[in-house]
């Protein structure tokens, strides 16, 4: 008697590695440790919705029709019987009311791109607050990112295709943001709609790169980066037995492939639970786009959001200049402040490797907390977004709040710039705070709640020591690196030559951003609540792990941890 | 493709038509199942495993094992259920579509939730418990592996001539250009180019102002009371997308003393004023009208213009008032515009000047 797995070995599993040599490889597949953490599900999540988007996606082209010829709708939705509308609303109707299962895989399709984007953002806060993006995943990093770029624009591409009164007044403002760009703007306009606004070829062209250009692309990049991801190996959390030169978790075959299939059905059930119940983009309530309508309280979806609050807070200013308009008050809120941040986000984690010299691969993630600027930094970055974000729907806000709309907007005026450095000034204490408190268990141990008087007649509370596995992630922090020895301002006045990387103004430059990015409480286990920050160059540096130059030369050898 | 390299797992998967390296007796005929670790008890001293495997408790497990076939139960009959709903619920109807919308979201949904639960159950109580630890290797190739792969780049890039055939290279890299830029030029008919397409709109003099929906002209007596903003069309382009997106304008009537400059007098009809209703900032209409202070606003960005002083900016990102519509009479006594708009309407552009 043989046994199924025997059977399928002899008969399957022979047949594929006749033809493709699989065993070898596949057996590598199948011991693949993948790490666990609950924050390595958040970039699943985008995967599984790209895909839940595909399969719901493929269902919708089925019937939906990018066509802008006008017909006079006489279809199942009686409200808007004998009422001009394009083919692509029409159809969106259609599939709504009169395709069986169509809302469903509507509603399922808006939310899971929702949740994509959701995704995507968790996934890179993440991915950022725990330095995973250092080397040699920087690459990884950058294709994330171009990822992000795309999939916002994927999804306002998306919704914008059923033609309802609320997608083309985004449509609208799309417009109008590449009539404001100097020089190029008109012709883009009139290039991308084919002449005059909205004209007819809009829908059809947003369609095509919605459901062709951009998916392709997405996928093709979405490749890259699980491929990178497997070949770089998972980065993972401190714990113990976790160093910088293992990988501990489970196999893939059959833990990962299990649990990675029953999240995937997680998330679509997830998505399709929030598709029955919780109704999204009724465009029927909408009607069908003109552009003489719009109704009060028109938002995006909410990635588009940031967008929609720059456009609505920078003030009104243009320039007439020798026959041209030079429209600062569009061009500059719809590019710079994405552009910022997404550039921002893509030098990142060259411009940390030049501040601290540190040019080893790192594959134990940092704590949030023992990364205070960089955490900080973040922190800045979340605020400058979400005050725009907010922004995007104050005349919600100021309905809701009943306050004035216009003191919404001079709030979030002043907020823009206050906001960010607050959070991180209030990121950067909490952090050493919790560095702080991370050295008092380790000095003192764990308070038990259990209180004891001593023969002395003193009260004390016992503490049990941390046991391996805390210890493990309490002691994950490392001195934050410095630069190259020799190079401080302390060295520096004994021996004044400093090495070329450090001379000039950016070398001076280039020490001041390491003392700020190096700002930690000691750990020399008496820095509890003295050893400060903000004195970095005194008592801090000592602290630094000095690089020598040759680590940064070489950056090949991984340092164990 | 990396190589997990476990010291716990030192055999190697022997391939197709590899010889066994330990052969008693005669080799069985399927070579295959030597792949797996002592079948008919021959082989003797047994491999460490790779993986245990039994689960730690037994006694959960099986507890466990009975919940997960429950639930993949519950799957099959929410799958059963999802057809039967597709086949029994039929559309067409607003309450038709939300009883079908409900019934197949709901068996659809507990498909994967039973599934998952049960899938997560199996893993965590059924499967025995591990985790392993495989090294990783710094990602840079050790310093022979490069020496070997320079050798190879060099060889090749001499073998090919790139490097010493300058005339070669040069002519190489200028016959990209052309063949780079064809494409864009391919994309030079997705449009016409714009001219002064922008700076006008279809209103000509005598064009009559439609009440936008009816589509009836109107008389200045039509106004019952002042205070009223309503949207107009011009006559024959009410149903014109591309002629509305710039054209589509408003009338306020006005007590009469209210108007002031900067609104032209003389472009106005008995306190009845009309403004472009495309927003100066990105085109969006300027819909929302407060009789009480006399502003109109635009819903998408907030800005605000001041109705009775020529349209001017009173708060939000437009940089300029809504530009104002001559208007008259015609010999019936309806409105009707005396000229197209004196400046281009909607959002700003390069070439607007």
């Amino acid at each position: 008697m043989t046994t199924f797995t025997e059977r399928a070995l002899e008969g399957t599993g022979r047949w594929l590695d006749d033809r493709f040599h699989s065993a070898r490889g596949v057996r590598v597949l199948f011991r693949k440790i993948f790490p666990d953490h609950w924050t390595f599900l958040l970039g699943e999540i985008a995967l599984y919705s790209f895909i839940i988007l595909l399969l719901t996606g493929t269902f919708l082209t089925l019937w939906f029709q990018p066509s802008m010829t006008e017909v006079t709708y006489h279809g199942s939705y009686t409200h808007l019987d004998g009422i001009r509308m394009s083919e692509a609303y029409a159809s969106t109707l259609n599939i709504s009311f009169d395709v069986r299962g169509g809302l469903l895989m509507r509603q399922i399709h808006h939310w899971a791109a929702d949740l994509f984007m959701a995704a995507i953002f968790a996934h890179m806060l993440r991915i950022f607050f725990t330095g995973a993006y250092r080397k040699p995943r920087e690459t990884n990093w950058l294709i994330g990112i171009t990822m992000l770029t795309l999939g916002l624009l994927e999804g306002l591409f998306g919704y914008s295709l059923p033609d309802d009164l609320l997608s083309g007044t985004g449509i609208r403002i799309l417009e109008g943001v590449l009539l404001s760009i100097p020089v190029v703007g008109t012709y883009l306009t009139f290039f991308l709609f084919g002449g005059l606004y909205p004209g007819h070829d809009i829908i059809p062209r947003l369609y095509i790169i919605h459901v062709l250009l951009i998916p392709a692309l997405l996928l093709a990049l979405i490749s890259a980066h699980l491929f990178l991801m497997f070949h770089q190996k998972h980065t993972q959390m401190p714990g113990k037995g976790r160093t910088n030169t293992n990988v501990v978790g489970a196999p893939t075959y059959p833990y990962f492939m299990a649990k990675t299939g029953a999240f995937f059905l997680f998330v679509f059930a997830a998505v399709s639970l929030a598709a029955t119940f919780v109704q999204i983009n009724p465009i029927w309530l909408y009607g069908p786009y003109t552009p003489v309508g719009i109704s009060a309280g028109s938002q995006p979806d909410f990635y588009m959001g940031p967008l929609e609050g720059m456009l609505r807070m920078f003030p009104s200013w243009t320039w007439d200049l020798a026959g041209h308009t030079v429209a600062w008050d569009v061009f500059v809120p719809a590019l710079v402040p994405l552009g910022l941040l997404f550039t921002g986000a893509a030098l990142w984690p060259f411009l940390e490797q030049w501040i601290t010299g540190d040019r080893r691969e790192h594959h134990l993630l940092d704590r949030p907390r023992n990364a205070p600027t960089r955490t900080a930094l973040g922190m800045a970055a979340v605020t400058f977004w979400g005050v725009f974000w907010l922004e995007g729907a104050n005349d919600v806000i100021a309905d809701q709040l009943n306050i004035s709309l216009y003191v919404t907007t001079e709030i979030s005026r002043w907020a823009i710039f206050i906001g960010p450095v607050a959070a991180y000034w209030v990121t950067k204490r909490i952090c050493l705070g919790l560095q702080r408190k991370d050295l008092h268990l380790l000095e003192h141990g764990v308070e038990t709640g259990i209180i004891r008087q001593l023969p002395s007649g003193e009260y004390i509370e016992e503490t049990r020591p941390v046991d391996e596995e805390e210890r493990a992630v309490l002691e994950s922090r490392h001195p934050a690196p410095s630069l190259p020895a020799g190079a401080t301002v302390a060295a520096l006045e004994e021996a004044p030559v400093p090495p070329a990387a450090m001379r000039g103004g950016m070398g001076r430059v280039r020490e001041r951003l390491n003392a700020v990015l190096a700002e930690s409480v000691p750990t020399d286990g008496h820095g509890g609540g003295y050893g400060e920050h903000g004195n970095g160059h005194g008592n801090g540096h000592a602290e630094h792990a000095a690089i020598s130059p040759g680590d940064e030369e070489t950056g090949g050898g991984a340092t164990g941890a | 493709m990396s190589d997990p390299r476990e010291p716990e797992a030192p055999d190697e998967l022997p391939e197709a038509r590899a010889v066994p390296r330990r052969v008693i007796g005669t080799p069985p005929p399927a070579e295959a199942r030597r792949m797996l670790a002592d079948v008919d008890g021959r082989k003797a001293p047994p491999a460490p495993r790779w993986l245990p495997a039994d689960p730690p408790d037994p006694r959960r497990a099986k507890k466990a094992e009975r919940l997960v076939a429950a639930l993949f139960i519950l799957s099959t009959l929410a799958g059963i259920g999802f057809i039967a709903a597709y086949v029994g619920l039929q559309v067409g109807s607003v309450d038709s579509v939300f009883r079908s919308n409900l019934a197949l979201g709901l068996s659809m949904s507990v498909v994967f939730l039973a599934l998952a639960v049960g899938a997560v159950i199996w893993v965590r109580h059924i499967m025995p418990t591990v985790e392993l630890s495989e090294d990783r290797h710094p990602m840079a190739s050790t310093p022979q592996e490069r020496q070997a792969f320079a050798e190879t780049f060099e060889q090749g890039a001499e073998a090919s001539q790139f490097v010493k055939r300058p005339l070669l290279r040069r002519t190489l890299i200028a016959a990209t250009v052309p063949a780079l830029a064809a494409p864009l030029v391919l994309l030079r008919d997705m449009g016409p180019l714009p001219g002064t397409s922008l700076r006008h709109t279809v209103w000509r003099k005598g064009m009559r102002l439609l009440v936008y929906g009816p589509n009836t002209p109107i008389r200045p007596g039509d106004f019952s009371s002042p205070g009223q903003m309503i949207t107009v069309v011009p006559d024959g382009y009410q149903d014109n997308q591309d002629a509305l997106a710039a054209a589509t304008a408003i009338i306020i009537k006005f007590a009469p003393g209210v108007l002031q400059p900067p609104t032209v007098m003389n472009w106005t009809v008995d306190d009845i004023v009309c403004y472009s209703k495309i927003c100066t900032h990105v085109g969006c209409p300027a819909a929302l009208y407060e009789q009480t202070t006399q502003h109109i606003l635009c819903p998408c960005h907030q800005s605000t213009f001041d109705a009775p002083r020529g349209a001017l900016v009173l708060f939000g990102p437009a940089p300029r008032p809504l530009p104002q519509l001559p208007i008259t009479t015609d010999a019936d006594g309806y409105l009707v515009a005396a000229s197209d708009f004196r400046e281009p309407v909607g959002p700003s552009f390069w070439e607007r000047g």
